[in-house]
């Protein structure tokens, strides 16, 4: 049992996977409303004001990606996307709209009540810090000072460039959202730069060296093949 | 600021232009002619000389033909030089030897890949060669041709010339010293030669030579015949010899002048004022024509401007017409040799019509030969010109009295002994001359005395009842009655008889010449003139109908066939139309030939063609020659003249469709209008194939686009039915554990299994959409520049639970370059030989991942400390549905590799598999480095994120 049940939104065609999705969502004692096309999940989610929805991207009567930007128009609510596997493309235009998380089918109850959790998590946190949270951000034995713009490494200083600050503050900001290349290279580079998706990748491969303690199986900095990456504190 | 006057930018259009002529010459062969102003100068000799030299640099070369009329200098400079042997002709009984081109093209392809161009050596480039019977003989009638061919195909070619065997100069060389060369070589080669060496040797000291002996007499070659004896001696009057050596070094010094006014239009010296007056050779009825077309083309040259020459057919015409057509026709083809672009007007009034020539293709110069008069009152052709446009200049060429009304007869005469081989020209002329222009010659004149009797017994009982003035109207009558049904001739007779007859019979006295009354004798002379006039112009107005009806019906066949063409889809209707066409307009056999996607032509036969039109025989070396050049060959052309058929090759917009195969039903050789008539047939069909072939590729392209379309929605049909389910099947098996009441321990195996066993079963459907997909060529790379160890990263995170309590070691060498690569296909490769790593080694067993750079690509090797690879099938485990042991208890089908394989190789990279000969196995995945991008975005950072960095915030 969850120790702060949430009410989510399940737009789902599948009766099966909708059922399985149900099921492991109540067991952890969440409240859960089902759609099974996008018209009628547009209306739930704007009748019901869920806490979270889960959301499959294909839909009989439409492309779950219109929902997701219907929905940033009025609500910062996560959005756990579910996609079939090889269908990158889709995934990131998901992400680019607005969408926090993914999942690739098949994927088991566990799987999916971990994102669930980190998304209700970091949502919490983030209302909390937006009525003024402590300026500092803690993963492992790193601490980055965000008012003095300083990064420490187990009490020693860390030696980072701008762009690598910058990587890091953006991503560490939003713990367990998958953030794109593009929305990446947008914060950091501007607008102008949405094609040249190798800057961040040269960065952040420097970034890990200094931050991870192994960076070729990085702990926290995490990559999301072909997507972009994913905050794990 | 700028001046727009001052424009000295060189034209990009003719930049372009220099740029592929620059390419196209550095592919061609180089010509390099040693010219001289007569025989005996020395040129043989400085070839050798030359040639020597440069085989000691080594350029590897072969003497073609060399004549050293048994000189022992030159002899000694040609020994020791590699020579090609010469072909055996056989000819009239007698065997000549000729320049072997073919086996010279060998030479030079045998030569291709070496550094130097080969050379080939040939003296005489007048030289004609021995005639080509039935494809025996010699490929071109000319020296000059073979040339041109060995050039086409980058050989180089030295050669050697004399100053009157130039096309241009070969009627003043023949001016100044008498004899007449025929053997001619067009300028255009002697300018467009990359090198002319002239080989200079004062008059007197060549006199000398000529006295000691040293000098071959060509003229007399068999040294008993006296006239040539004497010509030859005439030939080398010291006159003569400083007249051609001016000649000779003026000519090289209009050369070197062209070649400098084309260095400066390269440089860009001084801005080229684009303007060009252009010449108008105005080709005459006359046989000055030869002389107008020759002097023009020089002014051409001189002033290197591009010039037209013109044939004007027209009313005002003498002499058979057939004749004349030939002739103009002759002199049109020399003035196309020349360089001029060439056009047969038809208008009733010359004048008129070569000013609307001029003025349509702005041409300000008018080229004339100085017309002969025959008659006081006649005006000549220049002064009509002057008198209707004082703007355009009008050159007058004089022309010698002699060749006036001698020319005809000498140069016709000169066809004989310019082919003397040839012995089908005189049949040529036979039909082609007045037989066959004028089809009644004398039965038009009977018939004139007949219709003149006849109207005289008409007129008799008529006398009393007319008046004598309407009598001569009823002559008059006759005269134009005879003019329309047989032409001029019979109409002038008519016109004197009919006087003669009114005067003898209604002219008191009667039955006398004599007259009583004198103004008869006004009578009589405004009678003649009325009749005559009358006769000329409905002679006149008839061979113009004739021929105005003549082109119409070859426009309309032509508008037909191009008609029927637009409807046609089949290349056999193509041939059909084509071949119909040709039956009615030369009444010749055709077939056309196409290519197909190897190259081979492959004649079509027409479907509905009649059991007569028999395929012809048709000539396929000379049809595949004509095809890879995209040039005429065949009959009447300059290429294997002595085949039966004439090949056209049938160029459309995109490349060469085939070639149109002709076999005219008679000997004649086809006239210029003729040519263009075929020219235009065969574009017309060329075009047409072409269509065909589009519309061939555009179905076929569609029925691809449909089939691919339907794969992919098959693919994602079948993925999307099979994931579903399965993906319920995982998502419910879990399920079951988390619904009260908690499940035993034995219920959670089972639900274990389930999820389990669901879990393979996806996997093997993913692998099995993975290899169609890629089979299929529908997987879309998304390439994108990456370090490798993100991947590698992905890929160890992928497999963490199957390589658990493994040492893993990861050395990634420093410095490792961007790649780039689709990470989630790279990481697929990467988690498939982790995944049989753990399958097929021990539990426990150490695995290195390492990565290198190895020249231009990455490697990427994992080993393991297991069994290794079975022997013998290190490659075998990379097909499909291979594995390493055969019914082995471990799960799997055996794709796994092969799909690693397949990615590979979409990536232009490889994967190979080994067994380390310390143990183990070792799987090689290579890919290409590329050329990464240097900028890592590090100086282009955005203004507003610089001065904001950490303000962060969330949606």
């Amino acid at each position: 049992m969850s120790d702060n049940p949430a009410r989510v939104l399940v737009v789902e065609d599948e009766a099966h996977i909708r059922r399985f999705v149900r099921l492991a969502l109540q067991a952890e004692g969440h409240e859960v409303f089902e759609a099974d096309t996008l018209q009628r999940g547009l209306i739930d989610a704007g009748t019901r004001r869920p806490d979270l929805v889960v959301l499959d991207l294909g839909l009989p009567d439409g492309d779950g990606v219109d929902l997701i930007r219907d929905l940033r128009g009025w609500s910062a609510m996560p959005v756990i996307v579910l996609s079939a596997r090889g269908s990158e493309r889709d995934k990131i235009t998901a992400l680019d709209a607005g969408a926090d998380d993914y999942l690739v089918k098949p994927f088991g109850a566990g799987e999916l009540m971990a994102r669930v959790r980190a998304q209700l998590r970091r949502h919490a946190q983030q209302s909390q810090q937006v009525q003024g949270g402590e300026p500092v951000l803690r993963f492992a034995d790193v601490v980055v000072d965000l008012s003095r713009r300083s990064v420490e490494r187990a009490g020693v200083p860390l030696h980072l460039t701008p762009i690598e600050y910058r990587l890091l503050t953006h991503l560490a900001a939003q713990p367990d959202r998958v953030v794109t290349h593009r929305q990446l290279l947008k914060a950091v580079w501007g607008p102008t730069h949405s094609e040249d998706t190798h800057y961040v990748r040269v960065h952040m491969a420097n970034l890990r060296k200094k931050v991870e303690a192994e960076p070729s199986m990085p702990k926290h900095l995490v990559t999301e093949a072909g997507v972009g990456y994913r905050f794990v504190p | 600021m700028r001046d727009p006057m001052r424009e000295d930018r060189p034209d990009p259009d003719a930049l372009l232009q220099r740029l592929q002529a620059d390419e196209a010459r550095a592919r061609r062969g180089r010509l390099k002619i040693f010219f001289g102003a007569s025989a005996g100068v020395g040129k043989t000799y400085a070839m050798l000389a030359a040639a020597r030299a440069a085989q000691a640099q080594g350029t590897p070369l072969v003497v073609g033909v060399v004549e050293t009329h048994g000189r022992g200098d030159t002899e000694a400079m040609a020994a020791g030089l590699p020579r090609l042997a010469l072909k055996d002709v056989a000819y009239r009984g007698r065997t000549l030897h000729e320049f072997d081109l073919d086996g010279a093209l060998a030479f030079g392809a045998a030569q291709a890949g070496a550094s130097v161009r080969p050379l080939v050596l040939l003296d005489e480039l007048a030289h004609s060669n021995a005639p080509a019977d039935a494809g025996k003989g010699s490929r071109h009638p000319k020296r000059w041709q073979d040339v041109e061919e060995l050039l086409a195909a980058g050989v180089d070619v030295w050669t050697t010339i004399n100053v009157q065997h130039l096309e241009s100069l070969n009627d003043i060389v023949s001016g100044i010293t008498g004899v007449r060369v025929w053997e001619t070589v067009p300028d255009r080669l002697f300018d467009a030669a990359d090198e002319v060496v002239v080989v200079d040797l004062p008059p007197d000291e060549l006199l000398q030579r000529l006295k000691a002996g040293k000098v071959y007499l060509p003229n007399a070659a068999d040294g008993r015949d006296n006239r040539a004896e004497r010509a030859a001696g005439n030939f080398f009057r010291k006159g003569n010899l400083l007249a051609l050596r001016e000649l000779a070094l003026r000519r090289t010094a209009d050369r070197v002048d062209d070649e400098m006014q084309a260095y400066r239009r390269q440089s860009a010296v001084q801005p080229v004022w684009a303007n060009r007056e252009s010449l108008l050779a105005c080709i005459g009825p006359g046989a000055q024509g030869e002389k107008v077309a020759r002097s023009c083309a020089r002014l051409a040259t001189q002033l290197a401007v591009p010039w037209h020459a013109v044939h004007v057919e027209s009313l005002a015409l003498h002499g058979p017409a057939g004749a004349r057509r030939e002739h103009a026709a002759r002199v049109l083809k020399l003035a196309a040799e020349l360089g001029a672009i060439t056009a047969t007007l038809s208008a009733p009034d010359a004048a008129t019509a070569l000013l609307r020539y001029a003025r349509e293709h702005n041409l300000a110069r008018l080229v004339v030969g100085r017309s002969s008069r025959r008659f006081a009152w006649q005006r000549s052709l220049a002064d009509r010109v002057t008198a209707e446009a004082e703007d355009i200049d009008v050159l007058q060429v004089a022309v010698p009295a002699a060749e006036r009304g001698t020319r005809r007869s000498r140069s016709q005469g000169a066809q004989d002994r310019q082919n003397p081989q040839n012995p089908q020209n005189r049949q040529n002329r036979q039909r082609a001359g007045l037989p066959v222009a004028a089809p009644w010659p004398w039965q038009g004149y009977v018939a004139a005395l007949a219709i003149c009797g006849a109207t005289a017994l008409l007129a008799t009982p008529l006398m009393a009842v007319l008046e004598l003035s309407n009598i001569v109207m009823l002559f008059l009558l006759a005269v134009v009655g005879v003019a329309l049904g047989f032409g001029r001739g019979p109409a002038v007779l008519a016109a004197f008889v009919g006087v003669g007859l009114f005067d003898f019979l209604f002219v008191e006295p009667r039955f006398s010449f004599a007259v009583s009354d004198a103004q008869y004798l006004l009578t009589f002379g405004v009678m003649l003139l009325v009749a005559l006039v009358i006769g000329q112009l409905t002679a006149g107005l008839k061979v113009q109908a004739e021929a105005a009806t003549q082109r119409e019906r070859r426009v309309r066949s032509l508008y037909e066939m191009s008609r029927d063409l637009s409807a046609a889809l089949l290349p056999e209707q193509v041939a059909e139309i084509g071949a119909r066409f040709l039956r009615s307009e030369f009444s010749a056999q055709s077939t056309l030939l196409v290519a197909d996607a190897h190259n081979r032509l492959l004649a079509v036969a027409a479907p509905a063609a009649p059991a007569e039109a028999a395929p012809q025989r048709v000539d396929m070396g000379v049809a595949q020659w004509a095809f890879d050049r995209g040039e005429p060959a065949g009959r009447g052309t300059d290429t294997l003249p002595g085949s039966a058929t004439l090949v056209l090759p049938l160029k459309a917009p995109m490349r060469i469709r085939g070639v149109l195969s002709v076999l005219p039903s008679d000997a004649r050789v086809l006239g210029t209008e003729q040519r263009r008539l075929l020219d235009t047939c065969a574009s017309l069909l060329a075009i047409s194939l072409e269509r065909i072939h589009y519309i061939d590729v555009a179905q076929s392209s569609t029925v691809q686009i449909e089939s691919e379309r339907l794969r992919n929605s098959l693919l994602s049909a079948i993925s999307h039915d099979l994931r579903t389910p399965l993906a319920s099947l995982i998502g419910l098996a879990d399920t079951l554990a988390l619904t009260p009441p908690p499940p035993t321990a034995a219920q959670l195996d089972v639900m274990q299994s389930i999820r389990q066993a669901a879990l393979r079963m996806a996997a093997l459907v993913n692998n099995l959409l993975d290899m169609a997909r890629l089979q299929s060529g529908a997987v879309q790379l998304n390439l994108q520049w990456q370090p490798l160890e993100e991947v590698v990263g992905t890929a160890l995170a992928a497999c963490k639970q199957l390589l658990a309590g493994r040492p893993l070691q990861v050395r990634l060498a420093d410095g490792l370059p961007l790649l780039q690569l689709d990470a989630v296909l790279i990481e697929r490769v990467l988690v498939n030989l982790l995944e049989n790593a753990a399958k097929y080694t021990p539990a426990g067993s150490a695995l290195e991942l390492s990565a290198q750079v190895e020249g231009d690509s990455v490697q990427i090797t994992l080993d393991d400390h297991g069994p290794g690879l079975p022997r013998g099938r290190e490659e075998a485990i990379f097909q499909k549905f291979e594995r390493g042991q055969k019914e082995s208890a471990t799960a799997g089908v055996g794709l796994g590799l092969a799909i690693c394989r397949a990615i590979a190789q979409v990536h232009g990279g490889s994967i190979e598999g080994a067994t380390r000969p310390e143990g183990g196995a070792r799987f090689t995945l290579t890919l290409p480095r590329g050329e990464p991008p240097l900028d890592d975005g590090a100086g282009s950072i955005a203004a507003s994120a610089a001065s904001a960095p950490s303000s962060i915030t969330t949606p």
